[in-house]
């Protein structure tokens, strides 16, 4: 039985400070076989590991296709994350994965593509964004609707700008505060789902930032049409194994960690909308 | 079926004896302070002879038995699970190399066990551990290496305690399944049934009489009486849907108010599985070593995430706890995760009874 709970060694080749608290690291696995067997889905994440501290559940940013290396966009949220932002180029962290199921990419393509996060970048769905511009042909509209508290807190501001000069790409933001020069939305990103331009009988939305925002994104998603199940959202837990073994990840009947962390809206619904469990 | 034989008491050294030769160290039952314990042992004079249990809502005394028995209590605190899931072991460790990190897996050492004395809700049990360890897509190699070389002899229950309501989950008095071998004790032996070519390579060893009809008959009186004379007792049918479309009901509250948040139910429960995953650096930065330890929904960092806490209240971890066990364990393992033991009822220092509270929350 192989055993499944040792990481693998693999080295930071690049790090970009996307702002304050958020940075990127882009990794390639010590061993050429791991790295060249590797292959993940948007939506997927690792368990990544700093010595000495411990492990931590991360989506994959980068792009499934890029074979040579891959991408973590990480939030200094604790303990852990703390220690992995003191890292540089060259040094080394424990990965193991990928875990879960990704989001349904393939079943969005020749269907407008409706993307809601809300709270400070969010990873899971900033991997979609780059895959559905790299491959513009497969799909239809694509909607971005990006909340944060604070304008300040949007990360790759300039990313936004340029996505919303792409065609057929509509790009609405919104905060709850800001600063003198705020050209975009105030409020919610559940207001804007009203001034999103798609076809809701050939759509497909990914949501994902706090289990309150997510129901509320929903709801309002369903109130313009869209089908529950053309939902999908990806939710977070405290998962300490990624195997499906430890049950710190579960919500009701789900593990997150294989059951999810993207889910159809329908399946968690009842969960989310209780809320407290 | 293969033919129940007959072992009687003063053979079991004997099949005590064929164990050690098959290479077997034998874990069983003992008095101990106060408790059954499972331990290693070597003589079936180690086996608690004569000791009686009284369990009761938080309450558990060793008493005086029948002088002739070595079964005649119902369960302790253990049995199987910390054979198999350890309640703490390592799982990796990392250190400096020449040219960077090594990583270095930790496999456990195991040894063969022949567990005795495992009664037919340990067995269940059993069987819901294996289902959530090894028939995953990531098997768990730890348990794997544990539960490879074992032999199950289970014991039917002959003296359930006032806890016991096996008889209600379907999963006791008398074993139907995963066992190499089962007895059912009377005052001069077990009658003996074989569940596996383990348990008939080793039993064809011992040169045992066939059981005749009046022993046979014994067996199964004691083992009817045991299902009749149990008190408690947990609706049986699939509470899912009852119970999740009661989560508001007042009793939770109710609950919470007695409710120490303790995790002593979760220890204790043979079906309950959640680890936490601890690291522990050296005090001198060479190494620095991953574990895993028995975690529990009723305690602070088991639904902790990104400095805030999914369960706060101690209302919504008890009701975690009995949702899962009773209602979304059906989704995940195709029963309910209630196996009738009592331990949690025995174990808990206020005497919370999950058969009273699932009672009144289904009112
Ligand atoms: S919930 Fe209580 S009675 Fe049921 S299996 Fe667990 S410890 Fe035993
Ligand atoms: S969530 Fe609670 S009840 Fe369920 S297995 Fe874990 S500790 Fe046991
Ligand atoms: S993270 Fe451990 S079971 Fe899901």
């Amino acid at each position: 039985m192989i055993n499944p709970h040792p990481p693998h060694l693999a080295r930071i080749i690049d790090r970009v400070q996307e702002s304050d608290d958020i940075f990127t690291l882009r990794l390639r696995f010590n061993d050429p076989s791991i790295q060249s067997a590797y292959e993940f889905k948007p939506g997927q994440f690792n368990m990544v590991y700093l010595p000495g501290a411990g492990e931590v559940p991360i989506s994959l940013s980068s792009d499934p296709d890029q074979k040579d290396s891959f991408f973590h966009t990480i939030r200094v949220a604790g303990r852990v994350t703390k220690g992995i932002d003191k890292l540089g180029i060259g040094d080394e962290i424990g990965i193991r994965g990928p875990y879960g199921q990704g989001w349904p990419l393939e079943s969005a393509e020749g269907k407008d593509v409706i993307i809601v996060t809300g709270g400070l970048g969010c990873a899971p769905v900033v991997a979609v964004i780059h895959y559905v511009l790299k491959r513009r042909e497969r799909f239809r509209r694509l909607v971005i609707l990006q909340g944060v508290k604070h304008s300040h807190d949007l990360i790759w501001r300039a990313s936004y700008e340029r996505w919303a000069q792409a065609p057929d790409t509509q790009v609405l933001i919104a905060a709850n505060a800001t600063e003198a020069i705020w050209p975009w939305h105030i409020g919610t990103p559940i207001d804007l789902v009203q001034q999103a331009d798609f076809d809701s009988a050939n759509a497909v939305s990914m949501i994902c930032g706090p289990e309150g925002m997510i129901v509320a994104a929903a709801k309002s998603l369903t109130e313009r049409g869209l089908p529950e199940a053309d939902i999908h959202v990806s939710l977070e837990r405290n998962m300490q194994c990624g195997l499906g073994l430890c049950g710190h990840c579960q919500l009701g009947d789900k593990f997150l960690c294989k059951d999810g962390p993207v889910f159809a809206y329908p399946e968690v619904k009842f969960l989310l909308e209780r809320g407290g469990l | 079926m293969p033919i129940p034989h007959y072992l009687p008491h003063s053979s079991l050294q004997q099949l005590f004896e064929a164990l050690t030769e098959d290479g077997y160290a034998i874990v069983g039952p003992q008095a101990k302070e106060n408790r059954i314990d499972f331990g290693e042992i070597r003589n079936t004079a180690e086996l608690p002879w004569g000791i009686g249990l009284i369990q009761d809502a938080g309450a558990s005394q060793l008493v005086d038995g029948p002088k002739n028995r070595c079964f005649a209590w119902a369960n302790g605190p253990q049995a199987m699970k910390p054979l198999l899931f350890a309640p703490r072991e390592p799982l990796w460790q990392i250190r400096h190399g020449k040219n960077g990190y090594v990583v270095d897996a930790i496999n456990p050492e195991t040894r063969r066990l022949a567990v005795i004395g495992l009664r037919p809700c340990d067995l269940s049990a059993l069987r819901i551990q294996d289902q959530h360890f090894l028939e995953g897509q990531y098997p768990d190699s730890h348990y794997g290496a544990r539960r490879e070389g074992l032999l199950v002899i289970a014991v039917n229950c002959t003296h359930p305690a006032a806890t016991c309501f096996c008889a209600s989950t379907g999963d006791g008095p008398g074993a139907k399944e995963s066992f190499d071998i089962a007895l059912t004790e009377d005052d001069n032996g077990f009658v003996v049934e074989t569940g596996s070519p383990e348990g008939e390579q080793i039993l064809a060893r011992l040169a045992l009489k066939e059981a005749l009809s009046t022993q046979m008959e014994t067996a199964a009186d004691n083992l009817r009486n045991a299902a009749s004379s149990q008190r408690r007792s947990l609706v049986s049918d699939n509470l899912r849907d009852v119970l999740m479309s009661r989560l508001d009901h007042p009793h939770w509250d109710e609950v919470a108010e007695r409710c120490l948040a303790c995790g002593n139910c979760t220890a204790v429960c043979p079906t309950c599985f959640c680890h936490a995953e601890i690291e522990e650096a050296s005090l001198g930065g060479n190494h620095s070593l991953h574990s895993r330890e028995w975690d529990s929904c009723f305690g602070e960092r088991h639904g902790y995430i990104h400095g805030k806490q999914l369960r706060p209240e101690i209302k919504q971890r008890y009701r975690q706890w009995l949702t899962h066990k009773l209602a979304t364990w059906h989704d995940q393992f195709g029963r309910s995760g209630c196996v009738g033991c009592g331990r949690c009822i025995a174990c808990c220092p206020v005497g919370i009874d999950i058969t009273e509270e699932a009672a009144a929350l289904l009112k």
